[in-house]
C-alpha cells in the first residue's frame, strides 16, 4: 500500500526508536502536522521558538545518548534553528533536524517563506539533505540517523518540500544504509596502542585529560579501569565533565581557562598525556604554543580530522574511545607514581582550587554548592553560558555519569531553559536543574510557556546579578572596568514565573538559600528561584587571553587582618 | 616548516551540491586553494576533484582530512609523491596582425600547441601540458596582446602501476558496535 511522505516520515521515525519530537508548525509542514495525530506513539512537543526545539533535541540528545529530533517549517522557522544546529554541531550531539521547504515547482523563485535551509546549515551539519523525490524519503531519513549517531555525533538536516509531504509511495523502511563515503573508524590501530601502553607504563608524570567523546561512547568504566590500573590523574575539559566521578582520589578537576590552577599545573608539567576524545580547544589549552610543553601526547579520538589540528601529537590513535580504551587497558602495567602524586598534592595545597570566599552577601557559589548538598549531587545540571557556568562546573561535584550538560563549542546563552527541557524529556525520572543567567535566561524565556503547558518538571536557579556577568568580569579585569553594555536591567523574575503558571521564590538572603532549594525540590512540577547574588563577583581562577595555563589569575587572596590594626 | 606544492586526488559521489560542499568546507577552513579540476571518471556515479594546494604537511594533512569528513567524497589522497603526471588545458585569444600571424603560428608550433580558431584580429591556441610549459606560452604570446583567457586547473594520475583511487568495490559501512539507542536509557554504572 502507498503512503504519503509524511507518513513514510512518521513510520521511519518511529522505525528510528524516536519518541518525541521537539517542533512548531507553520505553512509547510501543515501536511506532516495533519498527520502525526495517526503516530501518538510519537511525543510532539510544542515550543515557543524553534531555536529552543534544536536545544531541547541536542539537550535530549546528550541526556540520552539517543538522537533528538527537532521539527521547523520553512524560511523564519528553519532559520531559527540555525544556532541550536551550530550549537550541536560544535558539541558533536547527534540531532535530526526536519524542516519543510516550499513545494518543488516553487523552489528557486524566492517564494513565500522559502529560504535555502541547505545552502545555509552546510557549515554547521555533519550532513544535509534536500529531498526531491518521496521514493527517496525513507532512504534519506535513514541515512540522517546513521550519519548522526555514527562516528563522532553531529547534527543533520533533512528539507522536505511541503508536495513532497503529499506524494506517495511505497514505504520500504531499509535494512542499511549505503555510504561508500562514510566508514567511521571504530577501532584502534593495534601498533599505535601497543605504542601508547609502552608510552604510559613508562611515564613518570602521566596525566589523563578526558573529554566529551568518553561520555558519547560510554566508556565510563573502561577511563576509570585506566585511571586506576596505572595511577594517573584525571583532569576532564568542560564538557568532559561526568565522564569520571569528582569525588574520587584521582579526579584533578578541569583544565583550561577556569580551571583548577593545580590541574593547568600538572598538565603544564607532565610528562604524558592520555588525551581522550577531547579536541584541545584553545578553552582548554590557553595559549596553544605553550601547551604542555613538557609532554609527550597520545590522542584518542573518533574524528582524524582532531588529530593533529591545535596540538602536535605523539601517538595518534583513531576510533572508538571505548573500543581503544578496553584494548589499551590490558597493556597497562599497574603503577604507583608517589612521588609524581607528592608533587600534585603539593600543587593542590598550594592553590586551593575553589573555595567559596567569606561573604555575609549571597554569593552564586554558594548557591551552587547547596544545590549539590541539597540534591546530594543526584541531579542533571543543565548551565547557561558565561559565570554560571563556570560556577556550575566549579561548585557541584559531579560524581554520576553524564551529570552536566553545556553549551560548550558555540557558548550560546539561551540553551540553559529549553537545554533543561530535553534532558527532562530524555531522562524523566531524574532531577533536572537549569542554571540560569539573568542575561541568557531572557534570551529563551518564553520556554517556560513551554513547561508550563507540558508540566516539565525542571527546576530553574537564575543566578541574577544584573549583569552580563562573564562579559562585565572581562571589562573588570581587561578592560580597566569599563563597564559598556553589560549592565542590564531585568524583568521580575518571580512575577513572570507566575505570570506564566509556575511557582517561584526571590532568594536576596544566604540564610534562605537552602530552604528555598529544598521548597523547590518538594514540589511536584517546576519551580523557578530568582537568586538574587552579588552583582560583582568574579570566576576564578582565570587565564587572560593569549596567556599560558600557568599564567592564571586566581582568586585575590583576602588581606591579613592583625588584632592590633 | 616548509610550504611545498601538493596534488590531492579525490573521488566523489556524483551528488547534486558535492562541489558546493567541497568549496564551502575549503573556504570555512581558511585553506587556500590553487585550482580545484572536476569530472567524471571510468566508474558510473564517481567523479574525480584534482585540487592542487600549498602548505606545510600539518596544513594538507588537514585539508586531506576535512575533505575525507564530507560525505560524499568516497576517497581522498595526496598524490604528490606518487611521482604524478600532471596536466593542464589553456584557451588564448591571441590578437593577431597579417604581420604578428606567421610569428605566432611558429610559437605554438614550437610548444606542439594548436590553433584552433582564427578570426581576422585574433587565433584561438589551445595549449595542454604541465603548468610551466603553459606559462611559458602564456608569457611568449603576452607581447601579441591576450584578449581572453580559460585554464583548467590541474590533473593528475600517479605514473606507473599505482592506482591509490581505484574503488574496486564499494562496500557496506559497518554498524556501529553498539546499538546508540538501546543501551543509553539505562546509563551504566562507574
Amino acid at each position: 500500500m502507498k503512503k504519503t511522505g509524511a507518513q513514510i516520515l512518521c513510520e521511519s521515525l518511529i522505525k528510528e526508536g524516536v519518541e518525541v519530537i521537539f517542533g512548531y508548525p507553520g505553512g509547510t509542514v501543515l501536511p506532516l502536522y495533519d498527520t502525526l495525530p495517526q503516530y501518538p506513539q510519537l511525543r510532539h512537543i510544542l515550543v515557543r521558538h524553534e531555536q529552543c526545539a534544536a536545544h531541547a533535541a541536542d539537550s535530549y540528545a546528550r541526556a540520552t545518548g539517543k538522537a533528538g529530533v527537532c521539527l521547523a517549517t520553512s524560511g523564519p522557522g528553519a532559520t531559527n534553528l540555525v544556532t541550536g544546529i551550530a550549537n550541536a554541531c560544535l558539541d558533536s550531539s547527534p540531532i535530526v533536524a526536519i524542516t519543510g521547504q516550499v513545494a518543488t515547482p516553487f523552489i528557486g523563485k524566492d517564494a513565500f517563506q522559502e529560504i535555502d535551509i541547505t545552502g545555509i546549515t552546510l557549515p554547521i551539519t555533519k550532513h544535509n539533505h534536500l529531498v526531491l523525490d518521496v521514493g527517496e524519503l525513507a532512504r534519506v531519513v535513514k541515512e540522517a540517523f546513521y550519519i548522526a549517531q555514527a562516528g563522532k555525533p553531529g547534527p543533520v538536516l533533512i528539507d522536505i518540500p511541503r508536495d513532497v509531504f503529499q506524494q506517495e509511495a511505497e514505504f520500504v523502511y531499509p535494512e542499511k544504509v549505503d555510504l561508500p563515503g562514510y566508514k567511521p573508524t571504530l577501532f584502534g590501530h593495534p601498533a599505535q596502542i601497543k605504542r601508547a601502553a609502552e608510552m604510559t607504563n613508562g611515564a613518570v608524570r602521566p596525566i589523563i585529560i578526558a573529554g566529551r567523546g568518553v561520555i558519547i561512547s560510554q566508556a565510563f568504566a573502561e577511563l576509570r579501569e585506566l585511571a586506576e590500573k596505572a595511577q594517573i590523574p584525571v583532569i576532564t575539559t568542560l564538557l568532559g565533565i561526568g565522564c569520571f566521578p569528582e569525588t574520587h582520589v584521582l579526579s584533578f578537576g578541569m583544565l583550561g581557562m577556569h580551571g583548577m590552577a593545580y590541574a593547568n599545573k600538572a598538565v603544564d608539567n607532565a610528562d604524558v598525556i592520555i588525551a581522550i576524545g577531547m579536541r584541545f580547544d584553545d578553552r582548554a589549552t590557553g595559549i596553544v604554543s605553550a601547551f604542555a610543553p613538557r609532554a609527550s601526547v597520545i590522542h584518542i579520538d573518533i574524528d582524524p580530522a582532531e588529530i593533529g589540528k591545535n596540538v602536535r601529537v605523539d601517538v595518534p590513535i583513531v576510533g572508538d574511545v571505548k573500543n581503544i580504551l578496553e584494548a589499551l587497558n590490558k597493556q597497562i602495567v599497574p603503577r604507583d607514581h608517589i612521588d609524581w602524586f607528592n608533587q600534585l598534592d603539593q600543587w593542590r595545597q598550594e592553590h586551593p582550587a575553589i573555595e567559596i570566599r567569606d561573604s555575609e552577601g549571597l554569593l552564586p557559589q554558594y548557591v551552587i554548592r547547596q544545590i549539590y548538598e541539597v540534591t546530594q549531587g543526584n541531579a542533571i545540571i543543565v548551565t547557561g553560558v558565561g559565570q554560571n557556568q563556570m560556577w556550575a562546573a566549579q561548585f557541584f561535584f559531579y560524581d554520576k555519569p553524564n551529570g552536566l550538560i553545556s553549551s560548550g563549542g558555540l557558548g550560546t546563552m539561551g540553551f540553559e531553559l529549553p537545554g533543561a527541557v530535553g534532558a527532562k524529556v530524555g531522562r524523566p525520572d531524574e532531577t533536572v536543574w537549569c542554571i540560569a543567567g539573568d542575561g541568557g535566561f531572557q534570551m529563551t524565556i518564553q520556554e517556560l510557556a513551554t513547561i508550563v503547558q507540558e508540566n516539565i518538571d525542571v527546576k530553574i536557579a537564575i543566578i541574577n546579578n544584573g549583569y552580563l556577568g562573564m562579559v562585565r568580569q572581562w571589562q573588570e579585569l581587561f578592560y580597566k572596568r569599563r563597564y559598556v553594555h553589560t549592565q542590564l536591567s531585568g524583568p521580575d523574575f518571580v512575577k513572570i514565573a507566575e505570570a506564566y503558571g509556575l511557582p517561584a521564590l526571590r532568594v536576596k538572603d544566604k540564610r534562605e538559600v537552602t530552604s528555598a532549594i529544598e521548597k523547590a525540590m518538594e514540589h511536584q512540577g517546576p519551580f523557578l528561584i530568582d537568586f538574587v547574588v552579588e552583582p560583582e563577583e568574579n570566576v576564578f581562577p582565570i587565564v587572560p587571553p593569549g596567556a599560558t595555563l600557568v599564567q592564571a589569575i586566581e582568586m585575590p587572596k583576602p588581606e591579613i587582618v592583625t588584632p592590633s590594626s | 616548516m616548509a610550504t611545498a606544492e601538493h596534488i590531492l586526488v579525490a573521488l566523489v559521489e556524483d551528488k547534486p551540491g558535492v562541489l558546493n560542499r567541497v568549496s564551502s568546507l575549503l573556504r570555512r577552513r581558511n585553506f587556500n586553494i590553487d585550482s580545484i579540476a572536476v569530472g567524471h571518471t571510468e566508474q558510473p556515479n564517481l567523479s574525480r576533484m584534482t585540487f592542487v594546494v600549498h602548505g606545510d604537511d600539518a596544513k594538507i594533512e588537514q585539508v586531506r582530512k576535512q575533505l575525507d569528513k564530507v560525505i560524499e567524497v568516497v576517497k581522498i589522497v595526496d598524490i604528490t609523491n606518487n611521482n604524478p603526471v600532471a596536466r593542464e588545458l589553456a584557451l588564448l585569444k591571441v590578437k593577431t596582425t597579417a604581420s604578428t600571424r606567421s610569428e605566432i603560428i611558429q610559437i605554438v608550433d614550437i610548444f606542439r600547441a594548436n590553433i584552433v580558431d582564427v578570426s581576422a584580429d585574433s587565433v584561438i591556441v589551445e595549449v595542454t601540458g604541465d603548468e610551466e610549459k603553459v606559462d611559458s606560452l602564456l608569457e611568449l604570446l603576452r607581447g601579441f596582446g591576450i584578449k581572453e583567457m580559460a585554464r583548467t586547473g590541474r590533473i593528475a594520475l600517479p605514473r606507473g602501476s599505482v592506482a591509490p583511487l581505484l574503488v574496486e568495490e564499494i562496500r557496506m559501512p559497518e554498524q556501529p558496535s553498539k546499538p546508540l539507542s538501546s543501551e543509553a536509557e539505562s546509563p551504566p554504572d562507574w
